[in-house]
């Protein structure tokens, strides 16, 4: 058995060959979404230049921690650290002056404080040094709008050289505030502005076309998908469709093609972006401090693991779901189907407690399924917040142990954001490709499936058909070890009408399509005018009989649509002689439209009406040969009389067989073969078989006895 | 469609959503919060001055929320799943339920084939549009209102932009789905063109190899498959502006605010300028955070049309009622079981359709014990006839009684109780054997069941498949036509009814079992009425009345001797399936 790691990789592959003949399209793709990548991710970046320089031109603040306040409050001198600005350096110390309020959680109203900055201003000329020394009276900082002072305009001092200064005193922490006097640098900032405009233009202009590209191509993508499985279900041998439901088959074609095509729209760009943003930052992250890295990276491989435990084990669910509503509409199925026979019954309830117990289940897995999935998201997020927290930690213990200095911390923190980003995305893209591998391993094992046998090399053509078939010990079974056909030969004469009776499962219509070629035979050979069938292709040898089966097949099209089928140089003409003949001509005209009607779900036509119909295609194809599978079953015995009579008119001259359950319908048949357990067990005509006084007499005389 | 989703939710449920907007309003508040901590930490990193310890009080107090916010989330998850499934669940149920009680009137009106798809494919839809749409419509105006609040009033210019950006999103949106809706109805309709054209491709199998018509259906396949393909990239062509649509809104608000922002700054005192802009970056953010519950409405809202569609086939359905209603209920005589009785019937599939009846006048009267036959051309109303006696159509015109009383009289389980009825078509169920001759049954008797199998001539095949026990899988796939029909025989008998309907139930058997059987039944069920539809003349050529149809009207009524003599249709049928010499010879 597969694993199923392989299953995933091998039908992803199969799915990516059949991307090759839109290989430019997809490159393009990828060549936009880097470009749209790379735009939208530069875009934080500039923004932080936008903030930089807005901040350069406003001010730098001081706070005094709690040990500082205290000892200021204490009555000693506090000197700040250098404070550092893009174009100020400055060192303030704090002075009591008069501390009316010895307490040491606040200020009053008397309190006066000394202040002096010093200060080193660079502009682009010069560096100049400020020393500013001032007595700041604390009530005017409490009475202040906002809890901000301004000092700049007080008593006195020369501030002028510094843009402006404030004090705050709020939530117990004392600020100092230097306005530098630069103004904000606006022609930068719409220089980056318009930059980003720019950029982000390009982002949406290449991220559209990208998308669009990538619409065009999943569509085209699911178009091929679609020719595929139609092509390929012409291909398959009969045998295929034994073992498979065609809404299996409809399923792959329409439901698992149309997954292919959304997600993988989806979840190539995603993958795609998210993984750019991943890998870049994660080289970015290491080439800054490899150790903060590896912590970033450990905390979010947790969440990794988590995320795979996730997909894994919802997977399992999705799985079971899928299964599971399987079941539930196979129930409702039977339920619907069988609404009379409940009712006559007085079922329902009976029914409903047995659609209630799969109900149940369904919901069980469904809802686990659904949580499952549902949770990724919250997960991604906390995981974005671990290695944030990590990366603080660990860079704040590198830079207290003097290893780093803290600007590497802010880069590897802008980093570590970009990096936990695209988490949540490839979670999602890598569910969705998930279900896109479950879809295309179904679609893939359709299109894979054994074709029948290569005719390509058969170039026999068999024109003029005389009309004689001989069955030379044909040994078949639908499975190897189920043979049905143990050892059958018989020759038919041109023109001859041969019957086949018994009763059902004797292999009768086994036999029918073993001339059509739509089986091949395990032993023995079926001869056509003295040419072996293996030596004809099908095609030639579906030109040369013309068949009806007891399940009748139309298609939703007009009558004569249906009547005239593949047969396009048929005229309406003889579409209507063919009618009279079977005696349909006069059900056709009672039909709204005629010959024009549509025949559909809603067209009240009974299935003896049907059988009619697919007689008069029949008899439109005109072949030199017929076969007619139990064609008059449902119909009443009177019309099938009439046809019988078209039908003689028909099978004159040509060699027809004629399986059917009515004895009736046989009885001038010129060979009669008796079928039982996959032997002729009789063959004769009518007359000397009921002499012969065997199964066939028995069968013919079981409708008339009391 | 809302009206659908409330009413289907239990208390249970109802409570659950309450828990889930506390759990969500907490969550917000903690996202909300996260970000404040994250600044702390980042400015506390950055300041040289600040301890380890401060920075792991803040570093573990944005875990806590964090890891809260990721608890709520996931529990509100839980509590989302189970609504949404639960409701799935209950959805399926009344549907399932209430198609059970429609009669064949209703079920032929919507086909079988769409009532499955409803069932199970638009239950789920809706199911999927509860269980994304529900937790993101709690939580999108949660957190747009709590965005609001923290910046209301603080700049207007800030405000316009971001007013503007979502009017910016709505039209994008809205222009895009008025585009898109019409044009994914018709991906829906030619969806269904393409299954239509592959379903038959694959129904027709035999058909159109031996036609060699596979390239003649590959074309016709291929103008499906461009037009769903054409229409299908208009769509996506349209709905990929979206995307990029709200990451240009997203990012561009944020460069307006800050653009705006230096302008205003700059002109702001000097002081001022602080508070301004450290204002602008939580307006920022909180703008973000408001234009992105926005975009999450919008997600949803491009989910709606699909679910609504589906909750509008489903509402067709719930507000459909059955027009066959149970009746009051009766008392039946006992001199009068198994009496069945037609005055004057007259019957049309549609009642507003005036002038066809399928059925005309029909009367007869089948005494206890009596066997009834109805034979006809196909199309003659034969099914019709006897589908009316266990109500499922209602005669037009005219009265069917059964026991003495008018079908419409019973209740619905009494009349059906009182009548074994194999349909036409031999329906199947999948469990065993047992399970579906004793349908419907609550205790089954095993003798009743054995009985049945034997007179249904079923014994032999029921014991090579090991026994009543035995497993039939879905549809009886595993036996053959004939058997089930004995099968389906075996179960209209094992039920013991006063009155057995057979509509053309033996037409898969082979003659000697149809006379074997048949013979069974006089013998072991002489008291049983029986009505039966036939095409063979020689399946009812014993019965106590043949009622001859044609085109819905009676055209022949007597037994099988009398109508060869005086019923010219009748004399046509017989002489279709048997020789003048064979009928004569018959009669001696």
């Amino acid at each position: 058995m597969k694993t199923k790691n392989n299953s995933f990789k091998s039908s992803m592959g199969k799915l990516f060959k059949s991307l090759k003949p839109y290989l430019p399209m997809l490159i393009t793709a990828l060549v936009l979404i880097i470009i749209s990548t790379v735009c939208m991710l530069t875009g934080p970046n500039r923004l932080s230049e936008v903030t930089n320089v807005i901040q350069k031109g406003i001010s730098i603040n001081l706070t005094l921690s709690d040990e500082e306040l205290t000892s200021l409050k204490n009555g000693n001198s506090v000197t700040s650290k250098q404070i550092n600005a893009d174009n100020l350096t400055a060192i303030i110390i704090f002075n009591y002056v008069k501390d009316v309020d010895n307490s040491t959680d606040g200020f009053v109203a008397e309190d006066v404080l000394n202040i002096n900055i010093d200060a080193k201003i660079t502009t682009p000329n010069e560096e100049k040094n400020v020393t500013v020394d001032f007595d700041l009276s604390m009530g005017d900082v409490l009475n202040a709008e906002n809890g901000f002072f301004d000092i700049t305009s007080f008593n006195g001092a020369d501030l002028s050289a510094l843009g402006g200064v404030g004090v705050s005193w709020a939530n117990n922490q004392l600020s100092l505030w230097v306005n530098t006097k630069a103004e904000i640098d606006i022609v930068k900032i719409v220089r980056i502005c318009v930059l980003l405009v720019v950029l982000y233009l390009i982002s949406y202009a290449t991220n559209y076309a990208e998308n669009y590209i990538m619409a065009i191509l999943n569509n085209k993508v699911s178009y091929d998908l679609r020719k595929r499985v139609i092509e390929k279900i012409n291909k398959l041998p009969l045998s295929y469709f034994d073992k498979i439901q065609y809404g299996e088959v409809l399923s792959r074609m329409v439901n698992d093609v149309d997954t292919i095509g959304t997600t993988l729209n989806n979840s190539f760009t995603d993958l795609i972006a998210a993984g750019m943003q991943f890998i870049g930052s994660l080289i970015m992250m290491f080439a800054t401090n490899w150790i903060m890295a590896l912590a970033g990276v450990g905390a979010t491989l947790i969440g990794f693991a988590f995320m795979f435990l996730i997909i894994n084990k919802s997977q399992r669910y999705f799985v079971e779901q899928q299964r599971l509503l399987g079941l539930v509409n196979g129930e409702v199925e039977e339920a619907y189907s069988g609404q009379d026979v409940i009712k006559a019954y007085n079922a329902e309830a009976q029914t409903l407690k047995n659609f209630d117990k799969k109900n149940d289940k369904l919901y069980a897995t469904s809802w686990r399924a659904q949580f499952y999935s549902g949770i990724m998201h919250p997960l991604m997020g906390f995981i974005g917040n671990l290695g944030y927290v990590v990366v603080c930690v660990v860079g704040a213990l590198l830079v207290h142990f003097g290893k780093i200095h803290f600007s590497v911390i802010v880069a590897i923190m802008i980093y570590i954001r970009l990096f936990t980003q695209p988490l949540a995305q490839l979670g999602q893209a890598g569910a969705q490709l998930q279900t896109t591998a479950a879809a295309s391993s179904r679609v893939f094992e359709l299109l894979e499936a054994d074709e029948l046998t290569d005719e390509s090399a058969i170039t026999n053509q068999l024109a003029n058909v005389k009309g004689n078939i001989e069955f030379k010990h044909v040994k078949f079974g639908y499975t190897p070890n189920k043979i049905i056909i143990k050892d059958f030969s018989v020759k038919v004469k041109a023109g001859q009408k041969v019957a086949i009776v018994g009763p059902t499962g004797a292999g009768k219509t086994t036999l029918v399509n073993l001339i059509m070629k739509f089986y091949d035979i395990n032993d023995g050979d079926i001869l056509i005018d003295d040419v072996s069938i293996k030596d004809l292709t099908r095609e030639n040898i579906h030109q040369i009989f013309s068949m009806v089966l007891q399940d009748t097949w139309l298609f939703q099209g007009t009558v004569k649509e249906n009547l005239r089928f593949n047969k396009t140089d048929v005229t309406d003409e003889q579409i209507i002689e063919a009618c009279k003949a079977s005696g349909v001509d006069h059900l056709i005209k009672t039909l709204p439209k005629g010959y024009d009607t549509v025949l559909d779900d809603n067209t009240n036509i009974s299935a003896g009406q049907k059988q009619l119909l697919t007689i008069a295609r029949a008899m439109v194809e005109d072949s030199p040969m017929l076969i007619l599978d139990e064609a008059t079953s449902s119909v009443d015995t009177r019309t099938e009389l009439l046809i019988q009579k078209a039908m003689d008119k028909l099978t004159k001259n040509r060699t027809s067989f004629v399986i059917a359950h009515r004895l009736s319908t046989i009885k001038n048949a010129d060979i009669i073969l008796v079928m039982k357990d996959g032997d002729v067990v009789e063959i004769g005509n009518h007359k000397t078989l009921i002499k012969q006084n065997g199964l066939y007499a028995e069968l013919y005389n079981s409708q008339f006895e009391n | 469609m809302l009206k659908l989703i409330f009413t289907r939710l239990n208390k249970k449920q109802y409570f659950a959503v309450v828990g889930m907007i506390v759990l969500i309003i907490m969550q917000v508040w903690l996202e909300l919060t996260i970000p404040d901590y994250m600044s702390e930490i980042t400015l506390l990193v950055q300041t040289p001055a600040s301890s380890m310890s401060e920075i792991l009080i803040v570093g573990a107090k944005m875990l806590a929320c964090a890891v809260g916010s990721a608890i709520f989330a996931a529990i509100t998850n839980f509590l989302s799943a189970r609504v949404s499934t639960g409701f799935g669940k209950r959805v399926r149920h009344d549907i399932f339920e209430h198609v059970n009680n429609f009669s064949s009137a209703e079920i032929s009106q919507f086909s079988t084939a769409s009532l499955i798809t409803r069932t199970t494919n638009d239950t789920f839809q809706i199911q999927n549009f509860v269980a994304r749409g529900a937790m993101v419509f709690i939580k999108a105006p949660i957190m747009a209102i709590w965005a609001i609040i923290k910046i209301s009033g603080k700049n207007y210019h800030w405000s316009i932009a971001t007013v503007v950006a979502i009017i910016f999103i709505c039209a994008v949106v809205a222009s895009v789905t008025s585009y898109a809706l019409p044009r994914l109805k018709k991906v829906q309709l030619q969806t269904d063109d393409v299954n239509r054209v592959t379903r038959e491709n694959l129904t027709g199998l035999r058909v159109v190899r031996a036609y060699n018509a596979e390239s003649h259906l590959e074309e016709k396949f291929a103008e499906c498959n461009d037009k769903l393909t054409k229409t299908s990239i208009k769509v996506d062509k349209a709905m990929e502006l979206i995307a990029p649509s709200m990451s240009i809104v997203m990012s561009s608000l944020t460069l307006a605010i800050y653009w705006i922002g230096a302008y205003v700054i700059n002109k702001a005192h000097a002081i001022n300028k602080l508070i301004v802009f450290s204002d602008m970056v939580t307006f920022s953010s909180y703008a973000v955070q408001i234009v992105m519950s926005f975009v999450m409405l919008v997600a949803v809202f491009i989910m709606m049309p699909r679910a609504a569609v589906s909750a509008n086939r489903l509402n067709e359905v719930l507000y459909t009622k059955s027009s066959i209603l149970s009746g009051e209920g009766v008392k039946v005589e006992p001199e009068q079981k198994g009496i069945v009785e037609f005055k004057n019937v007259y019957f049309q599939y549609n009642a507003n359709d005036a002038d066809e009846y399928v059925l005309e006048d029909i009367s007869f009267k089948a005494n206890k014990g009596d066997v009834v036959a109805f034979i006809g051309a196909t199309g003659s109303g034969k099914s019709t006839l006897i589908n009316l006696v266990p109500r499922f159509w209602d005669a037009t015109k005219g009265e069917v009684l059964v026991d003495g009383h008018n079908v419409k009289d019973f209740t619905l389980k009494d009349l059906r109780k009182r009548i074994g009825y194999a349909s036409q078509r031999a329906i199947l169920f999948s469990g065993s054997v047992e399970s579906n001759v004793s349908l419907g049954e609550t205790e089954p008797n095993v003798d009743s069941i054995v009985q049945a199998i034997n007179i249904s001539q079923s014994a032999d095949f029921v014991a090579n498949m090991s026994g009543i026990q035995a497993p039939i899988s879905q549809g009886g796939k595993n036996v053959s036509g004939g058997q089930k029909q004995r099968l389906s025989i075996a179960r209209a008998i094992a039920k013991k009814p006063e009155i057995l309907i057979f509509d053309d139930s033996f037409s898969a058997l082979d003659y000697k079992t149809d006379k074997t059987l048949r013979a069974a039944i006089n013998k072991e069920l002489a008291n049983t009425t029986v009505l039966l539809v036939a095409q063979r003349i020689g399946t009812i050529k014993d019965a106590d009345l043949i009622l001859v149809l044609e085109d819905g009207k009676v055209v022949g009524k007597g037994k099988h001797e009398e109508l060869l003599k005086k019923c010219k249709v009748y004399k046509e049928i017989a002489l279709s399936q048997l020789s003048e010499e064979e009928l004569n010879e018959n009669k001696k």
